[in-house]
């Protein structure tokens, strides 16, 4: 399989991406790891005429602290962010679940700016940011604005980025302290999740619970993160995971299936994660 | 346009068009034709290559994004008649039946076992974890428990007597 033809450009700095996005409009495109876009374009499900390879953004690949956060570079791979120290003692939450995406080849190309902006509700770090109330910041020629991981979601592949803007950081706090769960259901190695839960619970401003593949973006459990606000059990808690959604039906479930799924697996991540 | 790329050492200059693929680049423009395709839906692996050291699925990249960096296939692992140690655990501990996937899994091996290498030259590898840094390479004559034998043995881990099973334990938790 073979993407159809297009023109292509690398950049090797921001302003010159807003030039090419501007010249091109719609039918530009960026790539940055290109596992999701390219089996996209071989498939032809996508089909861009113009391709801005932004790979080579090495500005934009970096893990530092900042404050009471961590500031991560959106061509940051995959496989860096798993292996990161940092990243580990202070969110330990990201690098663990990175670990859980793919395979060692997907992870060593995939970035997490890639992965949060292609807004898969399938895609495992979505959840992780929103269950750790992460904030993007998105670029464009006028310059930077951040969004809250909560309001970045919007429907199916669908998020608050503009056509001539380019996420460039994922920051979230730390939270060495708070517990955590992040439980993938899948059925086969190196495959997505059936569903997904990612918890982050007692980091001193609330407790985070998402979920993976339990609609058409990926979704705060608002309902449980309420009832545990409210002092239910992690039992009680999760028997709300599915209040008010509408989980797919696939080859791999049926929405009944997803909903028993996603009370199972949240209980069990409320409990590894210590919420009482 | 035009790539440039070191592929087992030996810069190439080529013109391709930019939709070409990393695997249609090497078998059919530099003409290194080890480098299978199976799934071409990056399942599989058995187009693992080696970008600047790291294991990659050469169905899933542009050759124009490889442009300048350095490749690595299964031809240019051995030097002359001696084979790369990987190989030769694979010859040694039977790890191939019909061969198909064996480039792609020694490369996903070979990208593997240097990732854990401990500063005192040894490794961190055991049986649990070849089995899950393998998980992106499919055997369809699934002869895996030879396949982890040569790379376990490949690592410098001694390996389990003939017969000895030891369970993998994929998965775990937070530890
Ligand atoms: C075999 C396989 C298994 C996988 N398994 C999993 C899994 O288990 N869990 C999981 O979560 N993911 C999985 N993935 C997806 C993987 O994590 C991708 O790397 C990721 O979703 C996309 O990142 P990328 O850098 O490759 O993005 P690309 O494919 O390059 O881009 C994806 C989309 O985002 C846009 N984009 C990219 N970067 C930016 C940016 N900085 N700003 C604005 N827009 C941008 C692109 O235009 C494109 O529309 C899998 C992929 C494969 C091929
Ligand atoms: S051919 Fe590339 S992963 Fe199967
Ligand atoms: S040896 Fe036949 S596919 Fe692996």
């Amino acid at each position: 399989m073979i993407p159809a033809a297009f023109e292509y450009h690398r950049a090797s700095s921001l302003p010159e991406v807003f030039e090419l996005l501007q010249a091109h409009g719609d039918d530009a495109k960026l790539l940055a790891g290109g596992h999701s876009l390219l089996p996209l374009m071989k498939l032809r499900l996508a089909a861009p005429s113009v391709i801005v390879d932004i790979s080579r953004l090495s500005d934009l690949a970096y893990i530092r602290e900042e404050g009471d956060s961590v500031k991560i570079g959106a061509l940051t791979r995959h496989h860096t962010v798993q292996h990161s120290d940092l990243l580990k003692r202070e969110v330990p939450i990201l690098p663990y679940a990175t670990s859980k995406v793919g395979d060692p080849q997907v992870r060593h190309r995939g970035t997490i700016g890639g992965s949060i902006s292609h807004g898969d509700p399938a895609s495992d770090l979505p959840a992780v940011a929103l269950a750790l109330g992460a904030t993007f910041t998105l670029t464009g020629p006028s310059g930077s604005r951040q969004v809250p991981a909560s309001e970045f979601f919007q429907g199916f592949l669908e998020t608050a980025l503009a056509p001539d803007e380019v996420l460039t950081e994922i920051s979230v706090p730390k939270v060495p302290s708070a517990g955590w769960s992040f439980q993938k259901f899948n059925r086969r190695a190196q495959d997505w999740a059936i569903v997904g839960v990612a918890a982050v619970v007692g980091n001193g401003t609330g407790n985070g619970v998402a979920l993976v593949n339990m609609g058409p973006t990926p979704l705060r459990a608002s309902a449980v993160e309420e009832a545990l606000a409210g002092g239910s059990s992690a039992a009680d808690a999760a028997a709300h995971a599915s209040d008010g959604l509408d989980p797919p039906a696939d080859l791999n479930a049926s929405p009944e299936y997803r909903r028993h799924l996603a009370e199972v697996l949240t209980r069990r991540a409320l409990t590894e994660a210590g919420a009482s | 346009m035009k790539v440039s790329m070191s592929v087992n050492g030996v810069v190439q200059d080529h013109d391709v068009e930019p939709r070409t693929l990393l695997v249609h680049y090497l078998r059919d423009v530099v003409g290194l034709t080890g480098t299978n395709i199976g799934c071409d839906t990056t399942s599989c692996g058995a187009c693992t290559v080696l970008i600047d050291g790291q294991s990659a699925k050469s169905c899933t990249i542009l050759a124009a994004t490889a442009d300048g960096s350095s490749i690595t296939t299964i031809e240019g692992l051995a030097h002359g008649d001696e084979l790369h140690p990987v190989q030769a655990a694979f010859r040694e501990e039977h790890g191939l039946q019909c061969g198909y996937c064996t480039p792609g899994m020694v490369m996903a091996a070979v990208s593997l076992i240097d990732e854990h290498r401990t500063p005192d030259g040894g490794t961190d590898l055991n049986e649990a974890e070849v089995r899950e840094g393998l998980e992106g390479n499919l055997c369809r004559c699934t002869g895996y428990h030879n396949i982890v034998r040569a790379v376990l043995s490949a690592a410098g881990v001694s390996l389990p007597g003939p017969g000895t099973h030891i369970a993998a334990t994929v998965g775990g938790g937070q530890s």
